[in-house]
């Protein structure tokens, strides 16, 4: 590397750029993971009733969907239990408590299916029922975020495949001129009986450091732009329970110990993709 | 020992050995001879296994170097080594470097690695360069430390190829008493030489070979110079 820094350099910063596009595009896809895995835990329909929809009327159509057979779960929402969900989802603002009264807020069926497309089967027995004022489905919103989900997963994915292969191709180009330039010091090692892996060593170790020094700087960076929007992502992120859980407590052993994955499967990831470089340039040019 | 049976080596119509049948003793010292193209470097780079005979068996000791395997070369190499006319010096590592690289391939420790480097620059008298890079060395000088790399790890044989081809006179005879000295330790010493006077002199075991094949091996050869160029010489 003290040789030719430039050629050094150009193998570590494709490497970074590697690194830092599949480390970024990792954290997104698992961060929309356990966004979609929240959502998906939420009751699928809602229910709201009517004001003046008496208790009769929404046990006959809890009895109904329940009769379905195709029903996990149904939870009844009390005006009061409305009122107290709402009480703690708003406990920081005071204006907002003051002018809200348990009249004001419906009270409501949660409905979960046994599977995604028995809903369909629900749909007319809900909209048949008296007294239903609307109905919210958690569908359109999980199918929304499955949908980013899945681009977030093809794009980084393509991406951080395409930049890997440019990134072995780069290692490989390398490693060989470098093998070139060694030529006769490779030629006497093979004559005065070095092995075969004593000279094929500095030059796989080579690559892998080259991955190495590029995970390093993309860990850096993205160290960096956590730090940066730390407060913006426990905004966003931090309601659900698995992100908040971790984001939140930078001390506990759950951030440690993901972050410390997280950073290790980078190095990993880089050595490994170095290596690989070194390994096809060593098998194509030093063949003894 | 060393065996050739029915040895030959062909590159494409070019046959660089033909049929060849030699033994050799262990410690001997034999001059290989030849115009040039004859065979005689063919016939060295047969023993490291730089390159597999077309027909017949090379044998080295319990070795059968024919059928040795590619993992197994390496291993061979540290038996039988080889110096150049050339010297094949690293030129950006000193004397000292050059010749511990012998040691550190095999795995020997700083300490073992410095005493041996010593002892053997000793013999070969440069004892006082070792910290030199070889572009400060006289050709004689390098040719020592050639040697002194290819003799550090204890070879049982050495093979020479024209050691003395870039050499003066009297520094061609200062490399040859060191492979003397060599060879009286043990080791068994192969010289392909087009230098009659060195042979001559010295009246060693000597093999002929001419268009691929040995056309004479005498106990105490001499080089006889061929009709051809002694016509040339008289002209």
């Amino acid at each position: 590397m003290r040789r030719s820094p430039y050629q050094a350099m150009a193998a570590i910063l494709t490497m970074f750029l590697t690194l830092l596009l599949a480390g970024l595009f990792f954290l997104a896809s698992t961060a929309s993971y356990f966004v979609l895995q929240y959502f998906e835990g939420k009751p699928q329909i809602t229910v709201y009733f009517q004001d003046k929809t008496g208790q009769e009327s929404i046990q006959k159509l809890e009895n109904e969907l329940t009769a379905t057979g195709k029903t996990a779960s149904i939870k009844y929402i009390s005006k009061d239990d409305a009122l107290t969900i709402y009480r703690e989802q708003n406990k920081n603002d005071p204006l907002l408590l003051e002018m809200v009264t348990a009249d004001i807020l419906p009270a409501s069926l949660e409905v979960s299916a046994t599977a995604p497309n028995f809903l369909s089967d629900l749909e007319p027995v809900i909209k048949n029922a008296d007294g239903v004022e609307e109905v919210v489905y958690q569908r359109d919103v999980v199918e929304t975020l499955i949908a980013w989900t899945n681009a977030i997963r093809w794009v980084g994915g393509s991406l951080a495949g395409l930049l890997a292969v440019d990134s072995i191709l780069i290692v490989m180009t390398i490693i060989g001129m470098k093998i070139a330039i060694k030529k006769q010091e490779v030629e006497i090692l093979n004559l005065v009986g070095a092995s075969p892996w004593y000279i094929r060593a500095p030059f796989l170790l080579e690559g892998g450091l080259y991955g190495l020094f590029g995970a390093g700087i993309a860990m850096i960076i993205i160290a960096g732009l956590t730090l940066w929007l730390y407060p913006l992502l426990l905004a966003f992120l931090g309601v659900i329970p698995v992100i908040g859980g971790v984001l939140g407590a930078p001390s506990s052993t759950a951030f440690l110990l993901s972050a410390f994955g997280f950073f290790g499967g980078l190095a990993m990831t880089g050595f490994l993709l170095g290596s690989v470089g070194s390994m096809v340039a060593v098998g194509r040019y030093l063949k003894f | 020992m060393i065996s050739f049976d029915r040895v030959s080596k062909f590159y494409g119509e070019t046959h660089a050995l033909s049929d060849v049948s030699v033994t050799i003793q262990d410690g001997e010292f034999v001059f290989l001879i030849g115009p040039s193209g004859a065979g005689k470097t063919t016939f060295l780079k047969l023993l490291t296994r730089e390159a597999l005979p077309t027909k017949g068996d090379i044998v080295l000791d319990d070795l059968k170097i024919n059928t040795l395997s590619s993992s197994g070369i390496h291993l061979l190499r540290r038996r039988v080594g080889v110096v150049f006319q050339d010297f094949k010096l690293l030129t950006d590592r000193t004397v000292f470097e050059n010749v511990a690289l012998a040691l550190e391939i095999i795995g020997k420790n700083d300490q073992e690695i410095a005493h041996d480097v010593d002892n053997v620059l000793e013999l070969v008298g440069l004892e006082g360069k070792k910290n030199l890079f070889p572009q400060q060395l006289s050709a004689g000088e390098l040719q020592r430390t050639s040697i002194a790399r290819t003799i550090v790890g204890g070879p049982k044989v050495l093979l020479a190829d024209e050691p003395t081809g870039n050499l003066d006179p009297e520094t061609s005879w200062e490399i040859l008493d060191i492979l003397q000295e060599i060879n009286t330790i043990g080791t068994t010493i192969i010289m392909a030489t087009h230098n009659a006077g060195i042979v001559n002199d010295l009246k060693k075991r000597t093999i002929t070979l001419e268009h691929g094949a040995v056309v004479s091996d005498e106990a105490r050869g001499r080089y006889h110079i061929h009709k051809k160029a002694r016509r040339m010489r008289k002209l």
